[in-house]
């Protein structure tokens, strides 16, 4: 808990306050860019099946990220091309990591 | 002549098993900076009150060559003895032997105490020190923890039940912790994690120390798994006294009462409250200056802040606070001081302790990452526990109650006994700030200046709804009092519910949103 008085507001008006640790390093929200594929797990990734500038139709495999013993198959969302490609073979990537960046035909 | 040698033999036997894991394990536990289990065991007991059983329990095991190895006690102490003169059940698992490991006959000795306890109805207290599972015996050790978390269940809101972690804790273990009342943990000591560091590590790719991961700061402060936190062993154990001088031995007892005694004068309760309601102050301090020698024992200092709970005495009894607390996040309500509150709550109720509820706060904390984190079923969990308690409660509305946290923070409508209001109480549906912009949006947006105008509505808006008054006049609240009178009209309140008598409708159990 950090000791100086910070601002909170609640229904419009502002409380002098301290933040809690918690509170301060809470996760700013932030819409979903359907374009960015990031990790839904932490792991390894295994395979990677396409290349920049591929167009890929929905549902096809992209890559095979290991995790928790699993292989799991990260698919195409849409139709679509991909554009950058963010990640190698082997690379241990968190949760939450940028992996491909695509666009929607 | 055969007599005395029978003894003799005996002796030899005890001294045996007394030396746990033999000296040089001792001498590892000891530059761990531990105290050995029997040390340990003594120091929360009252001198020499300690008698153990169990002591001549050998393990089971046959595979992996454990047929010819002996484990003394294996690897874990059980026994009585008192606190305060009065009794008690303690098991402590002794790292010494074998890390602690629990197999087969280890859980079964501690299954056999937890018996006891709930057979006695004293309390339980349990020290943790276990590199975990016994692999050695498989499918064994996992149905010995099985056994304890069935027990632990079962003896909940009848007796204490009191887990003291002294040491590693890790994997299904910490779930025989979790299901008890209350969790001591220790600085560079304690260690309670489901999946440890070199797993994560490799499964994850993440890295992380042991103490980042599950030390004691970090349950005290961000799980909230852990509701004491010491320096030492030896404060560990003052603090586990303490508490049990505030609760009562069973679910069918009263705390024990002290000799009553005033406030020490050292908070002048009028010069606390700032008289913005927009300016923050400790609200502990109001706790002490009602409470029998200024004195409070606060539970779960660390965790969830925006909220205080914990024991003090009024009138030499035991009463359990909930207040709001205007220094941090400005008191309010969210997942985590929901939880904090609302489990509180239910174990004042599960033992006949009274609740006195301090109320300062302007609502529940907005944010997208806690509707996301489940403020709705988190904050479902303080409006059921209230609802649900029976044993008295006493609200004290200090400054703000707005809105769901009005409601929340044992309102009259959720079977409150007595609810009185200080005269800086706002009790209205939201501040003045936010329900102005609403109420007058068109006169405000119209104004030639809007500004102007929105003070103009706010300063009405406060001298006609900001107040206690209004919920005065529809009978929400039973007395406007004056700060001075807050600790007589509690007096007067936890006097007149001595002999409350409440229940619910039957029913085998709710459905509470855990």
């Amino acid at each position: 808990m950090s000791e100086e008085l910070k601002p909170l507001v609640v229904h419009s008006a502002v409380y002098k306050t301290e933040w809690t640790k918690k509170f301060e390093n809470r996760k700013k929200w932030q819409a979903p860019d359907p374009n960015l594929i990031h990790s839904f797990i932490p792991g390894t990734i295994i395979e990677i099946r396409i290349e920049e500038g591929q167009e890929v139709k929905e549902g096809e495999c992209l890559l095979i990220l290991e995790a928790m013993k699993m292989r799991n198959r990260v698919e195409m969302p849409v139709d679509g091309v991909i554009k950058k490609i963010h990640i190698k073979p082997g690379q241990q990537i968190p949760k939450a990591h940028l992996m491909l960046e695509i666009e929607q035909k | 002549m055969s007599l005395k040698r029978n003894i003799l033999d005996l002796r030899k036997r005890k001294e045996e098993v007394l030396q746990g894991g033999g000296e040089k394990a001792i001498e590892k536990q000891v530059k761990m900076g531990k105290l050995t289990a029997r040390e340990r065991v003594r120091a929360i007991l009252d001198e020499d009150s300690f008698h153990e059983y169990d002591l001549f329990v050998e393990h089971v095991a046959r595979d992996f060559n454990m047929e010819g190895k002996v484990l003394h006690g294996d690897g874990v102490i059980t026994g009585t003895g008192t606190i305060y003169g009065r009794p008690v059940c303690i098991f402590a698992q002794d790292f010494t032997v074998a890390g602690g490991s629990l197999g087969l006959m280890h859980a079964r000795k501690i299954t056999k105490i937890m018996d006891h306890a709930l057979k006695m109805r004293v309390p339980l207290i349990g020290i943790n020190d276990s590199g975990g599972a016994r692999i050695q015996e498989g499918v064994n050790s996992l149905a010995g923890y099985g056994e304890i978390f069935y027990r632990n269940t079962m003896a909940s809101g009848v007796i204490p039940q009191i887990s003291v972690i002294l040491g590693p804790c890790a994997g299904g273990a910490v779930y025989s912790p979790a299901l008890t009342d209350f969790v001591f943990v220790v600085e560079n000591i304690s260690k309670m994690f489901i999946t440890g560091p070199s797993v994560i590590k490799t499964v994850l790719g993440e890295e992380i120390s042991m103490e980042e991961l599950g030390g004691a700061r970090v349950h005290a402060e961000t799980t909230g798994n852990a509701h004491f936190y010491a320096m030492s062993e030896m404060e560990c154990f003052d603090q586990i006294k303490k508490l049990l001088t505030y609760i009562p031995w069973n679910n069918s007892k009263k705390a024990e009462a002290f000799p009553p005694q005033e406030p020490s004068g050292e908070f002048k309760i009028e010069d606390i409250v700032p008289s913005d309601p927009k300016l923050p102050y400790d609200i502990r301090h109001i706790i002490q200056s009602i409470t029998d020698g200024s004195e409070f024992f606060e539970v779960m200092e660390n965790f969830a802040p925006n909220i205080v709970i914990g024991f003090g005495r009024m009138d030499g009894n035991t009463v359990g606070f909930v207040a709001n607390q205007p220094k941090v996040l400005a008191g309010v309500l969210d997942c985590d001081s929901s939880d904090k509150a609302a489990r509180f709550i239910r174990y004042c109720d599960a033992f006949n302790i009274p609740i006195v509820t301090l109320e300062d706060l302007p609502g529940y904390l907005p944010g997208v990452d806690q509707e996301h984190a489940g403020v709705i079923r988190h904050g479902a969990k303080i409006l059921y526990a209230y609802s649900e308690a029976t044993v008295p409660k006493i609200t004290v509305i200090i400054r703000k109650a707005y809105g769901g946290g009005y409601i929340a923070m044992n309102s009259r409508h959720m079977r409150a006994d007595f609810v009185f209001a200080w005269p800086t109480a706002e009790i209205a549906v939201m501040g003045p700030e936010g329900a102005a912009n609403i109420v007058f949006r068109k006169e405000i947006m119209e104004a030639e200046d809007p500004e102007a105008m929105r003070q103009q509505k706010i300063q009405e808006y406060k001298e006609k709804f900001a107040n206690p008054y209004v919920a005065a006049a529809k009978g929400y609240i039973d007395e406007v009092i004056e700060p001075e009178q807050t600790r007589n009209m509690l007096l007067h309140a936890l006097a007149v519910s001595e002999n409350k008598e409440d229940r619910g409708p039957a029913k085998k159990h709710g459905v509470p949103p855990f």
